[in-house]
């Protein structure tokens, strides 16, 4: 019934069994998909409008100057690398905290995954403010593996708990080590999650922008604030996002290249048995010390920092932005937002899980494109529509802003809605109905019980992320509002780290709700993995 | 069903708090302007602040980066939200005043400020003004190894030591007055030169110049004055190892930048934002910027810098005039033309 389990499922292989029945398309599910993807969509509307207006020559011109060749190697080097990092490190904690008897997991399982809580660029400030080592290339894989990391270990760690052990079993049985064991079977059962993790960590690290920008170095996406803010030049600045949507598709290719072959699969019902815990021996207190390495420096540098510059730092309040009040404002839009994502992802989940077939999928998987967009691409789009088609309606307002977080974070929430929705199978539906409820009824004492928990998981997860975004926020928010966001960005890049340091805090201290009550969903699992078959 | 109840508490919460957000937006009685303001936010929020006290008006200040201000006031033309746009450069008020989109200031607040700091048919006045300066670190080079005119920036014995901030928008008039002096090509040549100089050390703005420079994690860079007095009273003077120092008098390198403030011409509050512009040039203004966390120099109304800074009239700029300036379009273009954007 959890969230963090199905994002497992979700990024998994798709399971052939699922769609037992294949019913008639319901016209008002197709028709709130269509709509959903249109919005989705609108952003890339944009850009092809903007970078045809700026003519084939100008962006030939634009993309083959050498400039684009650095910007390629410095995103593509450190998306690898990254991505390969968050996937060891992932992966391995995923593994010591499932199935391990590793002490005090119970803790664990929730520190690893609070970092994820942190916004990017409060952790490039921590570590930025305190040495001057970390900056450039080796400043950015540190920074941004210890931010993102968490969205392989989610996954994996479902994953593992989920997966039938009897195949390990069976491995060390006929004689494989237990080293061999975790290579060829424990590592095959994950690979689904593995992958769907390194996917997002991708796509995630293709749109980052304010970790780059604090620790100076250039990817695509500095470069289109760059081109964008120096010369507003929104034509080249689209021509150089449709490039990033290209590595994008790519990611998602390769992706779907690599999930291609074999598949994983379970015997018998999906109830889920206790699994035998390897005992890790002699390598506990190794295994221990890296657990507190890892949330040291994930956890511990960012918060540490922010505490010391909190004291150290002295320079003058604003006197008109009280901390309150950004915490209010960014509380209200982050959590208006999470609503409305959850509820556009409603249809598009449904249709996927209940009605299946290609073209749901491929709906479905194209979402997660909008996770290779940087935020300022589509606030600037929902400018665009709005000065253009729309007579300046909702023009720097709030309901403009929320939607832009609405559509950024479209794709965490579907994973949980989507995996929520796979929990009410129809025919329980089905069977309230033949008892004699009500269509309503049946909604509200069957479906929403069922799916409730997932959707409001899902709320934490675009939660947690609007609560940190900044780039969508610092053109679309209302003039005279500040937020917590774009408050700490303007003490921060005026170097007034002991005004940005409290603001740091605040953001991390109202981020860590929703992860808590995320590990938590996490760690009642086992007894909840039920499901019909 | 203990789940189910915590999913309706939170749909109760977000319900509660739209409605909440619906009665906090109405807006109180009175006149207000909307202030596009691409200043330091703590000057201006002081200056706001003051001016609310003195008559009245509110002010509500839209915070951004001036380029991104100024094009916006383009995009959304004569349904301009704004109604006084406050830059740090003149190029972006240039820019607007091209377009036709300034509305022209009150005469007698343009008589506040010497004329060659106001653009020329007084669409825009100026506010207060920096000079540019190299920051350096004395634990990383001597100031005797420093160069003293920009041309050397490019020579190659300051390989690897050099930063500066190709986006940044304070960069672009010494890009300018280069190429004013010396021509296009040269500046072009200059500019391939101070790349390679600086090659990991082009830093997205001068805090981080300021910053980078002062950790030691490169020996020298160029900024404007005041982000070193920033530094040190943001971090304490105990805190700050870097020092600062001046181009030979009147090399293309020392130039003066002017910060100034406009009306546009599509506000429905012309009188309100008029009002804005005089107090801002007042001497009440110009007292706040002197001891705001700016370090900028007043330019109008006779008032002066305090210490520790080096007096206005001491110093010894480049004579490369407003309208010389320009928009900043001929340094982007060689920018762009050198790839450092």
């Amino acid at each position: 019934m959890t969230t963090i389990q199905e994002l497992a499922r979700v990024v998994e292989v798709p399971t052939k069994a699922a769609p037992a029945r294949r019913r008639a398309r319901p016209w008002p599910l197709l028709v709130g998909s269509g709509v959903v993807a249109a919005v989705l969509l609108a952003p890339l509307v944009f850009l092809l409008i903007e970078a045809n207006g700026a003519g084939a020559s100008t962006i030939a011109h634009l993309i083959w100057r050498s400039l684009t060749r650095s910007l390629l190697w410095n995103t593509v080097r450190l998306t690898v690398v990254v991505t390969f990092l968050c996937a060891v490190i992932g992966t391995l904690t995923a593994w010591c905290v499932e199935r391990t008897n590793l002490p005090g997991r119970h803790v664990w399982a929730v520190l690893v995954v609070v970092p994820f809580a942190i916004p990017d660029f409060v952790v490039s400030f921590g570590w930025a403010s305190l040495s001057t080592w970390v900056q450039g290339f080796r400043g950015a894989v540190l920074v941004m593996t210890l931010a993102v990391y968490p969205l392989v270990y989610l996954p994996v760690a479902a994953s593992l708990r989920s997966a039938d052990p009897g195949q390990e079993e069976v491995a060390r049985s006929l004689g494989l080590g237990p080293l061999r064991t975790f290579l060829r079977v424990t590592l095959g059962q994950a690979r689904g999650a593995i992958l769907g993790g390194c996917v997002l960590v991708a796509l995630v690290l293709l749109a980052e922008y304010g970790a780059f920008e604090i620790l100076g170095y250039q990817t695509f996406t500095t470069e289109i604030f760059t081109e964008f803010q120096v010369s507003f030049n929104v034509p080249t600045a689209s021509a150089l996002s449709l490039v990033l949507v290209l590595l994008g598709i790519v990611v998602l290719g390769i992706d779907a290249a690599a999930r291609g072959k074999g598949r994983v699969a379970r015997t018998g019902p999906q109830v889920q048995r206790v699994t035998q815990r390897q005992h890790l021996g002699r390598a506990k207190l190794p295994v221990l010390i890296g657990f507190a390495a890892l949330v040291g420096l994930a956890l511990g540098v960012p918060i540490a920092s922010s505490v010391y510059w909190m004291f150290e730092g002295g320079a003058r309040a604003l006197s008109g932005v009280s901390i309150l009040d950004a915490g209010w404002h960014t509380a209200f839009y982050s959590g208006a937002a999470a609503a409305i994502a959850a509820l556009l992802a409603l249809p598009v989940a449904l249709l996927a899980v209940r009605h299946g077939g290609h073209g749901g999928r491929l709906l479905e998987r194209s979402t997660f494109l909008v996770l290779a967009m940087p935020g300022l691409v589509i606030a600037l789009a929902l400018s665009y529509f709005s000065n253009h088609y729309a007579n300046d309606f909702g023009y720097q307002s709030a309901p403009l802003l929320i939607l832009a977080y609405a559509i950024l974070f479209f794709p965490l929430a579907l994973v949980g809605v989507r995996a929520s929705v796979a929990y009410a199978p129809v025919n329980l539906e089905e069977v309230a109905r033949s008892l004699g409820q009500g269509r309503l009824a049946v909604v509200r004492r069957v479906t929403l019980p069922l799916v409730g928990p997932g959707i409001a998981a899902s709320f934490c997860l675009v939660f947690l992320a609007a609560v940190t975004e900044l780039t969508a926020t610092l053109i679309l928010v209302p003039t005279g509002v500040q937020t917590l966001a774009t408050q700490f960005w303007a003490y921060q890049q005026n170097l007034s780290y002991g005004q940005a340091a409290p603001f740091a805090l605040v953001i991390i201290a109202i981020a860590a709700v929703p992860s808590f009550v995320l590990s938590r969903y996490f760690d009642r699992l086992p007894t909840r993995a039920t499901r019909l078959p | 069903m203990r789940k189910r109840r915590w999913g309706w508490a939170l749909a109760a919460l977000t319900m509660a708090g739209w409605s909440l957000a619906a009665c906090g937006s109405s807006s109180g009685s009175g006149q207000s302007i909307t202030l596009y303001n691409g200043q330091h936010e703590q000057t201006t929020d002081s200056l706001v602040a003051s001016f609310e006290k003195a008559t009245g008006i509110t002010v509500n200040v839209r915070n951004d980066d001036e380029d991104i201000l100024a094009d916006e006031i383009v995009t959304e033309g004569s349904n301009s939200p704004a109604d006084v746009i406050y830059t740090e450069n003149s190029p972006a008020l240039e820019y607007l005043q091209s377009k036709g989109l300034l509305a022209r200031v009150d005469p007698s607040t343009l008589a506040h400020t010497p004329s060659r700091y106001n653009s020329p048919p007084g669409d825009w006045i100026g506010v207060s003004a920096r000079v540019s300066v190299l920051i350096y670190n004395p634990s990383l080079i001597a100031k005797s190894q420093l160069p003293t005119t920009v041309l050397q920036l490019a020579d190659p014995r300051y390989k690897g030591k050099l930063a500066f901030a190709a986006g940044e928008t304070d960069f672009q008039p010494i890009v300018t007055s280069v190429a004013h002096t010396y021509g296009k090509a040269a500046a072009l040549n200059w500019l391939d030169g101070i790349r390679a100089n600086a090659g990991g050390h082009i830093y997205p703005d001068n805090e981080t110049i300021a910053d980078e420079v002062n950790r030691g994690a490169v020996a020298f860079g160029v900024v404007n004055q005041y982000y070193w007095y920033r530094m040190r009273a943001e971090l304490g003077a105990s805190n700050v190892d870097a020092e600062i120092a001046y181009f030979a008098p009147h090399d293309p390198g020392y130039v003066l930048d002017v910060s100034g403030a406009a009306v546009l011409k599509s506000s429905k509050h012309q009188a309100a934002a008029q009002k804005f512009l005089a107090f801002i040039v007042s001497e009440k203004g110009q007292e706040i910027i002197v001891h705001s966390i700016s370090f900028e120099y007043p330019v109008a109304s006779g008032v002066a810098t305090t210490q520790p800074e080096t007096p206005f009239d001491q110093l010894q700029p480049n004579s490369i005039t407003i309208p010389e300036l320009g928009d900043g379009s001929t340094a982007i273009a060689l920018l762009k033309q050198a790839g450092l954007l």
